[in-house]
């Protein structure tokens, strides 16, 4: 059985929009960064004030892949319904200490001065307020992880997202997705392990992406495990309030993922 | 027909094929197609042009067959229709082999290859100082004059050898002569001579900017708290400088569109003054990955690509190779014969090494090119660094040894990618 595309998979759709959900994206010895790109247009079709905190790549490459699925994020930067941070575009300045030091720099952790990331939390505070006649807000992260490789504690990034949680989940009663990327021992790493461990205790669906156990293959990119966490009574989720898992395996094309039961893929059959 | 013309023209359109047609698909239709437009095979009726229309696309048939009938043409031709190359503003990580002879030869093929497209070349290291590398670049293979004026001369004597008449293929007589084989080098890409050394000309002829560590970092400096270390922030500002100057961000107006090539060799060695390769714990894990961040920040607003070699067989913690190696686009690992029990393995007896493709960049799109496979080795002849597909030579011994079939399944294991997980190691497959 083919499921076309990420959102009936989740049970998601644009009319309606799960509120107070943290979703965790993960992903061990492959690449989930088709997902959290999947999020961004889909949150933004169905009309949310999103906020995107694009560590990674620039915000040309994330546009360009956007068009592809068919949404347009210059658009919507200038409407207001999306902002954008584009990290890698302060780094430099901040890593090489140029520039004034103050706490309005997003990125001003890179500095060295700063051993937590209040400057990025009050940035997204910023940012995903005064929704207006978007709604609800939304708070993307790509990724999660490479703040690890700058430097940053494995506290201090547990801290910035519960910050982010209550504030956008409870208070806002929006959604937070978030992407961790870990290597592929499981016993050796302590940083992302910890921070992987940590945050798939508080979220309520966690999508693990993971290469197949046998190997590489052109066409199946890999696995996606995904893990729905019980609301509290009452709550509608797909197939009730119980904790469910789906095991499905996945192949990227240009525009868009389709995703098919183990062994169903389209090169097998 | 030029050369020009062989490499412009759809030769799978004449075919029609698709580039992805495996060799037996491609000869069952160029001879299907050969023996529709064979003139001896035409109708008698048909007037004069159409005959000469279907010579005409007999040729051309024919032509197509040759280039797309061997394999060697066929890769050169798709190469050039493909387009290939590091992108520009992206990062290429090179694993270095144990004894940093064959990553050097590729970081000296990078910057060759930048003297020769004329690009501005920037080269940061520790160890060696960045003259002595410039000065061992492989000499380029050029097509000069001297080499086509031989080729000139070899077609007119033809020419005048079959000015007589053709007795059997009469029908042929009148039309041009076909050139039948693509010149070795091409305007995408160079190939170079390893035995040689480039001349001095050559490489004074482009601009060459250096970072030497020893020169650059101060006797004294001042610790501050950092996530990036003083010899690495030292590299980043100077690249950062050298953008800004000559206007590969697009900021100060350049006088012609040209590219910067980064090479930076070593990075993360104790000669960096980094401590990732000599401790499981070290004190500064983050220095090389903040490094890495600043310059994918800087790759990606300007028109630059760099190539970075790495000891990563120095590096213990495995943790820290895997954020390196996502802070970069393309990885890939040399993994040298030399001094491994391998290189007397008569399986491998014809390479030197093994490559692994670690890592293949997504530019500005969701799938990531896949390469057909990822068992590719290496080897150096006396001129030519070569990068092959990996072929084990058949098992024809009547008792298999239990010893080769365990490094079969090693060999195997690190084979399996970045996408796909460890094949669960001692169950080999037997087919």
């Amino acid at each position: 059985m083919m499921l076309p595309d990420l959102g009936s998979l989740l049970g998601f759709s644009t009319e309606k929009i799960e509120k107070g959900d943290f979703i965790l994206l993960s992903d061990r010895n492959a690449d989930a960064s088709f997902l959290i790109n999947h999020f961004l247009s889909l949150y933004l079709r169905a009309g949310c004030k999103v906020c995107f905190l694009g560590l990674v790549q620039s915000f040309s490459h994330y546009s360009a892949v956007a068009l592809r699925l068919g949404v347009n994020l210059v658009q919507a930067r200038e409407q207001g319904q999306l902002v954008f941070l584009e990290g890698l575009k302060d780094s430099v300045g901040q890593l090489l200490q140029q520039g004034p030091d103050s706490e309005a720099y997003p990125m001003g952790f890179l500095r060295g001065s700063q051993t937590d990331l209040r400057s990025l939390f009050r940035f997204v505070q910023r940012s995903v307020g005064g929704a207006g006649e978007w709604s609800p807000s939304i708070l993307l992260v790509d990724d999660l992880s490479v703040l690890l490789s700058l430097g940053v504690s494995v506290e201090a990034i547990l801290d910035f997202s519960h910050y982010c949680r209550t504030t956008v989940c409870h208070q806002l009663q929006g959604n937070m997705v978030m992407l961790v990327r870990v290597g592929e021992d499981e016993d050796d790493e302590e940083g992302p392990e910890l921070l992987l461990k940590a945050l798939t205790h508080q979220c309520s669906l966690a999508l693990s992406i993971q290469g197949l156990p046998t190997g590489y293959c052109r066409d199946i990119h890999g696995q996606v495990e995904v893990r729905w966490k019980e609301r509290g009574p009452g709550a509608a989720g797909p197939g009730g309030a119980l904790a469910q898992k789906k095991l499905l395996q996945y192949k990227v094309h240009d525009k868009g993922v389709s995703f098919f039961a183990r062994g169903t893929s389209s090169a097998v059959l | 027909m030029t050369e020009e013309d062989l490499l412009q023209k759809d030769w799978y359109a004449v075919l029609d094929a698709s580039p992805t047609d495996c060799l037996q698909v491609l000869k069952q239709k160029y001879q299907r197609l050969a023996l529709l437009y064979h003139p001896d095979k035409q109708n008698p009726d048909t007037t004069v042009e159409q005959v000469q229309q279907c010579v005409q696309r007999f040729i051309e048939v024919d032509q197509a067959w040759k280039i797309l009938g061997d394999e060697q043409t066929k890769r050169a031709y798709d190469l050039q229709r493909r387009g290939g190359g590091l992108a520009v503003g992206t990062l290429l990580l090179v694993e270095e082999d144990k004894y940093d002879s064959y990553s050097r030869m590729l970081l000296k093929y990078f910057l060759a290859e930048g003297v020769v497209c004329g690009h501005h070349v920037f080269l940061g290291s520790a160890r060696d100082p960045p003259d002595e590398i410039m000065q061992d670049l492989p000499a380029p293979i050029l097509d000069d004059i001297p080499s086509n004026a031989v080729n000139m001369g070899q077609v007119t004597a033809c020419d005048s050898e079959d000015q007589g008449s053709m007795k059997i293929a009469w029908r042929y007589q009148n039309l041009p002569k076909v050139q039948t084989a693509l010149a070795s080098s091409s305007r995408f890409g160079h190939y170079y001579d390893a035995s040689k050394t480039m001349a001095r000309e050559l490489r004074e002829a482009v601009k060459c900017s250096t970072f030497f560590l020893p020169h650059e970092l101060p006797a004294e400096s001042h610790a501050e708290p950092s996530p990036i270390s003083e010899a690495y922030r030292l590299l980043l500002r100077s690249i950062q400088e050298l953008i800004r100057q000559e206007g590969f961000d697009g900021t100060a107006p350049q006088k012609s569109r040209n590219i910067l090539r980064i090479g930076l060799h070593s990075l993360g060695s104790p000669l960096w003054a980094d401590d990732i390769c000599c401790e499981e714990k070290p004190t500064q894990a983050s220095s090389l990955t903040s490094f890495l961040y600043g310059l994918r920040a800087l790759l990606r607003s300007s028109l630059c690509t760099c190539m970075v070699t790495v000891p990563s067989h120095l590096i213990q913690n495995r943790a820290i190779m895997d954020r390196v190696t996502r802070l970069c686009d393309t990885a890939i690992a040399l993994e040298s014969f030399r001094g491994s029990e391998r290189e007397t393995n008569p399986l491998y007896k014809d390479y030197h090494g093994l490559l692994h493709v670690k890592q293949t960049p997504h530019l500005n799109c969701l799938v990531c090119e896949a390469p057909d496979t990822k068992d590719l080795a290496f080897k150096l002849k006396r001129k030519q660094f070569s990068i092959e597909r990996l072929h084990l030579p058949p098992d024809l011994s009547d008792t298999v040894s239990r010893s080769s079939k365990a490094d079969v399944a090693e060999s195997a294991r690190l084979l399996s990618s970045a996408c796909g997980g460890l094949a669960t190691s001692n169950k080999h497959l037997d087919f």
